[in-house]
């Protein structure tokens, strides 16, 4: 039966970072694109626009997904965050610190990407999801241990041309440490953004 | 890429009236093979049915024991369930070898099953190839088919289905549930997929406008370990060269119950009956394994760059299989 | 207030900033996404172009059927060799070199290879200017097309590279290997590799008051500016490029396609025009590194010591442009044998222009020399580290010109203490862990270490701070940080008062990013301003507003470095461990120890050497494009069909060095970007072969390769 031709754009509104944008798309441009070109927020990089690096990595619904895969239209409704996201107005998150601190990186250009990754690492560790790398995944063995081994392979949806692995696990390794002790210092704030170091008087007050 | 519509629907029944209404339309759920199919103008639809958020999206024990997997579920929420990790933890370690984080993250279990091949013929709009444009030859025979088809493929088309999590689903006796427009339907995984024939571009055996609701696993075999074992050209972050779904119930030292799975070997998830036939009833030993693995082999059909992987599956039964009647004795 | 200085001056002030650890000076930008990338600049009124390849390998475009194209939505225009503003390629660029034609997009209709640019369609939006490229119509008359490459092939010859002639020899090869104790001969393979750095190609140009001004991707801003002034016959002042953040060049980003065809139609529609390529186009326009395939001849007395050493390496290149990989060059400068021929030669064949990819030459070469030097290591019953320090040569083996310094031998016993080599049982197949049998190999690194005239300009500003303005390009090398502790000692203040400026063709002419010599470079150029401008501040009353700016210009300087051997050194050990029922190998640790001059920033020196030696791993293991000969076209060419490491490839890898600062040059420094890679995959080769007893000549070692070896073993 013939249909009419259906509409090609649609009015979105998409929030990013906790703010609300309201923009008409045409239904092919990916959430990565209307962030880029549309929307001027381009840290979120484009590495082959085909699911293939990960450079695109953001974060959708506190979950990490490509954004090159991702159509605009489709992502209304989520909660996105992107790297411009992470940090806490001027403090840096522990996982770009740690990233700055142990040159997690080299030219630059999937760091966004990975520490967007790193982000949801954490936390997908701390949720207790086991891994390729995790030698029993029944839920009697326990959440596996952040062993090195584990966080190459979670982070192995990242790929890094300038071969920054070695630093990049290390400082993955590094906020997941602080992460720990932070949520070990105050379980009531679980699921709350990491604070950096042990300022949780501060954060109490 | 071509313009194209784009609707979500609100439930069921409205998502296939949107499809049955409109030939060249698609579902689209976690979007990470069509969309970047889309990209490089293999798959050109007219409009785009957004499935992703129907409610779909549970994972649910059945009567018998077994497990109902919602056609939304993303296979991160499935590789993390606590029963599937505690009942068909191959399954779990399938998901889990595909991918990445990411898009495990977005990718759906319908949609996993339905992801079409990583032939990089059929990827590639300016080379023939008889899954996409039927009649225009396949390339592959001839030239770069090192990761091609080595069972069940035809003169026509030698590429294999890339998921792992269907390598799983195989050895689980998983039964795949739809609607249509004229009601539901279920179909056993192993007979989703069509064989290749002369007609490589008709995969599944769906009926047209189908929309998958959900997968439903029977009991595991009782007292059967499991595990998912993959190679692959990297460490991680790639596709099969070879994979193995394996699960074995080894009582008074013969072979109870044994499930054997194959992946990136045909066009669809190799269940090999042959070889489990060959190991039913008998002993628990390397020997055995490998006989039946080359009971289930006696049929391949490899070219001249693939031949590698007849090797790659017998080894693969043999190691799988051997640890997992250690990991039984224990 | 401006002076010139020749770059005469040498070190001697006192070291405070250079050798400390220091993390990158726009790390905070990269890891906030502040830092913006070629295609993330702004620009009103910007429009879209896409690029549009041939989809036959060789032949001639019959028509380019535009019009339909050019009423779709938001097409503004359809640039093919019908309509295209000419270009000028007779000419001689920067480098010495003429242009790859494959730049000169658009100017004829001769298609010589898949992948050849046809036409960009340029409009309002990305989305709009994809599809309209993809519904391009155009009709090709196809011809027979060559894309075999295979060893001996016929029309093979031999050109000067890089690396010297094409053909090096003396003494009577075949006697000295009849009078040799030990014999090897084997031939070694290696695939076409691609460098695919993470940020794409991307330019966006436009006209600016009768100025060109494009924002690019590249690895030397003042170079791709004089190719776009030649190529468009414009006045090189004319020309401004920029570019501040680098994703990645790794040899690929000098003058491409994208920047000739975005500057063609900012031209002709005169608003800003920005074409990125896709990750597919890269694998077509962004040139490669080329497949090898080389034979090495290799024969010692009882004594371990060479007698015969042949090396030679076929390459190929495109029918429109000369390009040599030269493997044979890393034998030139290793080992010496009273009989010792190199050849380099190369074969024109229906295929992309390949070019410099990280370590060209020494990459492949060094897989096959150090391969070989382990087999005969094997076959003489000497210790391979023993056999290779045997066998250190006085002077240049074909120069006979002395090394600026050789430290080869203290990295190997720096790196064979660190490693554990004295507790290695040589005998191979012997160690089992579960289903993986371990192994351990070395290999030895060198790489050329040149530096290359440059300006710089140091003005100390009048709030007391100072701006260093340098042509030079940070691609992930850590340039801009290492020249901030480079003018800092050499103003002799911390590193927070010195502000160091890039990647601006309006800086003046500057060695681009390439060869290892960057840093080197740019480094001494900064050294002499800065030095100059500290004793003229010493000498006046205070800063005027305007600041005092001192410029340099090294020509003179690094044009008086003697003729020598100048070269960094490495040891590479690697540990294997090797499934042969399933063909995976896997790396389980690596160590380098390198001589190469003072190291500026030990932080991101150290990743400067262990990026190499995973891109060893990802050479010896994973990369390897497939060219399909029925089409002539790659297969699989993408981030998921060609494999690069990924994290879960790569264990430990630990990098260190020797004390081995530069005589010659101001601040001691070598150049250190691309070592890492040299003798890497030949370490893990040969740790392959000493966990299973099997040698493998043909890189990548794949599973598959494996397999098939262990079943005939």
């Amino acid at each position: 039966m013939a249909t009419a031709p259906p509409s090609t754009y649609s009015a979105v509104t998409l929030n990013i970072n906790g703010e609300k944008h309201t923009l008409t798309v045409d239904h092919r441009t990916t959430l990565l694109d209307a962030l880029r070109e549309r929307l001027d927020m381009t840290g979120t990089k484009k590495g082959c626009d085909q699911g293939q690096c990960g450079a695109c990595t953001v974060l959708l619904d506190k979950r990490r997904a490509v954004a090159c895969l991702q159509l605009a239209v489709a992502a209304e409704g989520r909660e996105i965050t992107t790297i411009e996201g992470v940090a806490e107005g001027d403090r840096l998150h522990p996982v770009q610190q740690a990233f700055l601190d142990l040159d997690g990186y080299q030219c630059g250009y999937c760091t966004p990407g990975q520490i967007c990754s790193a982000v949801a690492v954490i936390e997908e560790h701390a949720a207790g999801w086991p891994s390729a790398a995790t030698d029993d995944v029944r839920p009697e063995a326990g959440p596996p241990p952040l062993t090195a081994e584990e966080i190459r392979e979670r982070m192995s949806g990242n790929l890094c041309r300038c071969g920054a692995y070695v630093s990049i696990v290390q400082a993955v390794a590094r906020a997941a440490e602080a992460d720990a002790r932070a949520a070990q210092d105050a379980p009531d704030t679980q699921g709350a953004p990491a604070a950096q170091g042990t300022e949780h008087e501060g954060a109490a007050a | 890429m071509k313009e194209f519509g784009y609707e979500r629907a609100a439930d069921v029944s409205g998502a296939l009236a949107l499809l049955d209404a409109d030939p060249d339309a698609r579902f689209l759920g976690g979007g990470t093979n069509l969309v970047d199919l889309m990209k490089t103008g293999v798959e050109r639809p007219a409009r785009l049915v957004d499935v992703r958020e129907l409610p779909l999206d549970r994972i649910e024990s059945t009567e018998d024991g077994g497990l109902h997997i919602g056609a939304t579920v993303t296979n991160s929420d499935l590789a993390a369930h606590p029963d599937v990790r505690r009942r068909y933890p191959a399954l779990t370690q399938a998901v889990l070898a595909g991918a990445s984080g990411q898009l495990r993250n977005m990718a759906t279990v319908g949609g996993n099953l339905l992801q079409r091949t990583r032939c990089g013929y059929f990827a590639d709009v300016s080379k023939p190839c008889n899954k996409r444009v039927p009649g225009s030859g396949c390339p592959a025979i001839e030239g770069e088919h090192h990761n091609h088809a080595i069972l069940g493929a035809s003169d026509h088309c030698v590429a294999t289905h890339p998921s792992d999590l269907g390598v799983a689903l195989a050895a689980f006796d998983a039964v795949v549930s739809y609607e249509t427009t004229d009601g539901p339907g279920e179909l056993p995984l192993t007979d989703l997929y069509l064989p290749v024939g002369d007609t490589p571009h008709l995969e599944t055996a769906l009926p047209p406008g189908a929309l998958i609701t959900g997968v439903t696993l029977p009991p595991a075999p009782a007292g059967a370990v499991s595990r998912y074992r993959k190679v692959r050209e990297r460490a991680s972050y790639a596709f099969a060269i070879g994979s193995i779904a394996a699960a074995l119930d080894v009582r008074d030292g013969v072979v109870h119950e044994v499930r054997l799975a194959f992946g990136a070997v045909a066009s669809r998830p190799w269940r090999a009956r042959a070889a489990e036939a060959a190991l039913t009833g008998g002993p628990v030993d390397a020997a055995a394994f490998a006989a039946a693995a080359d009971a289930e082999l006696a049929a391949a059909e490899p070219l001249p760059h693939n031949g590698y992987k007849v090797t790659l599956m017998r080894n693969l039964v043999v190691a799988v299989l051997s640890e997992l009647a250690e990991e039984a004795a224990r | 207030m401006t002076t010139t200085t020749t770059g005469t001056t040498t070190g001697g002030t006192a070291v405070r900033a250079v050798g400390t650890a220091h993390s990158r000076v726009e790390g905070r930008d990269k890891v906030t996404g502040a830092a913006r990338y070629a295609a993330e600049i702004p620009f009103t009124e910007l429009a879209y172009g896409w690029l549009v390849l041939s989809t036959v390998t060789r032949g001639r475009i019959s028509s380019v059927e535009d019009a339909p194209v050019l009423a779709m939505p938001g097409v503004l225009a359809v640039l093919h060799h019908g309509n295209a503003p000419r270009v000028d390629i007779d000419y001689v660029g920067m480098l010495g070199m003429r242009p790859d034609p494959t730049v000169a997009v658009f100017q004829h209709d001769r298609v010589p290879h898949a992948g050849w640019p046809v036409a960009l369609v340029v409009a309002e939006t990305s989305e709009q200017a994809r599809e309209a490229a993809e519904a391009l119509v155009v009709h090709y008359e196809e011809e027979p097309h060559d894309v075999a490459f295979s060893a001996g092939h016929a029309d093979a010859y031999s050109m000067p590279g890089p690396a010297g002639p094409g053909v090096t020899g003396k003494g009577d090869l075949e006697a000295q290997l009849a009078a040799s104790s030990f014999v090897l001969d084997a031939e070694y393979s290696t695939p076409e590799e691609h460098h695919n750095p993470m940020e794409p190609h991307a330019a966006t140009a436009h006209w600016d008051g009768g100025r060109l001004e494009v924002v690019d991707s590249n690895q030397g801003t003042i170079w791709v500016a004089a190719e776009l002034a030649s190529l468009f016959s414009l006045d090189p002042a004319s020309v401004h490029v920029r570019s501040e953040h680098v994703g990645g060049g790794f040899g690929s980003k000098g003058v491409r396609a994208h920047q000739v065809a975005a500057v063609m139609a900012a031209t002709v529609l005169s608003r800003p025009v920005r074409v990125a390529m896709t990750r597919r186009q890269m694998f077509s326009l962004a040139g490669y590194r080329s497949p090898t395939t080389q034979r090495v001849r290799l024969g010692v007395d009882a004594a371990g010591r060479l007698l015969a050493l042949e090396h030679s390496c076929l390459s190929l290149t495109s029918t429109v442009h000369e390009f040599i990989e030269s493997g044979a060059g890393p034998a030139r400068v290793m080992y010496d044998a009273p009989a010792h021929h190199t050849a380099n030669r190369v074969v024109r064949l229906d295929v992309p222009s390949p070019t410099f990819m990280r370590a060209p030459g020494e990459a492949p070469g060094s897989f096959a020399l150090e391969s070989a030097l382990d087999e005969l290591a094997e076959k003489s019953g000497i210790d391979p580290i023993e056999l290779r320090v045997r066998n250190e040569p006085e002077v240049g083996p074909v120069s006979g010109l002395p090394f600026s310094s050789r430290n080869l031998t203290a990295c190997f016993r720096e790196g064979a203490r660190r490693f554990g080599w004295a507790d290695r049982d040589p005998r191979p197949g012997l160690r089992r862990e579960g289903r993986w049998l371990l192994g351990t190999g070395t290999a030895a690194a060198s790489f050329f270490a040149g530096a290359a005239p440059s300006t710089a300009a140091a003005t100390a500003e009048a709030d007391g701070t100072f701006t260093v303005r340098i042509n030079a390009a940070d691609i992930g090398t850590g340039a801009r940080t290492a020249l901030t502790l480079v003018a800092a000692d050499a103003l002799q203040v911390p590193t927070d008062r010195v502000r160091v400026r890039i990647g601006d063709s309006d800086f003046g002419p500057a060695m681009i990013a390439g060869g290892s010599m960057g840093t080197r470079s740019w480094a001494w150029a900064v050294t002499a301003a800065a030095e100059e401008l500290r004793e003229r501040m010493a000498l006046s009353d205070g800063i005027p507003p305007e600041g005092i700016t001192v410029r340099s210009d090294t020509t003179a300087a690094v044009g008086a470095l003697a003729q020598k051997e100048r070269h960094s050194f490495g040891a590479q050990f690697a540990e294997v461990a090797v499934d042969v029922a399933t063909g995976e190998v896997r790396v389980r640790r690596m160590l380098g120890i390198f001589a190469a001059g003072k190291i500026v920033n030990p932080l991101t020196a150290r990743g400067q050497f262990t990026g190499g030696m995973i891109w060893g791993i990802s050479m010896a293991l994973h990369e390897e494009a497939v060219r399909d000969r029925n089409t002539g076209a790659l297969y699989g060419a993408d981030l998921a069909g060609y494999h690069v490491a990924s994290n879960a490839d790569v264990p430990l890898v630990e990098a260190d060095w020797v004390d081995d600062p530069d005589p010659d040059d101001p601040v001691g420094i070598k150049g250190i970007g691309e070592i890492g890679i040299v003798g890497a995959a030949a370490a893990i080769a040969n740790a392959v072969w000493h966990a299973t007893g099997v040698r493998h000549r043909q890189l990548p070692i794949r599973p598959d390769r494996v397999i098939r070896a262990d079943a005939h073993a």
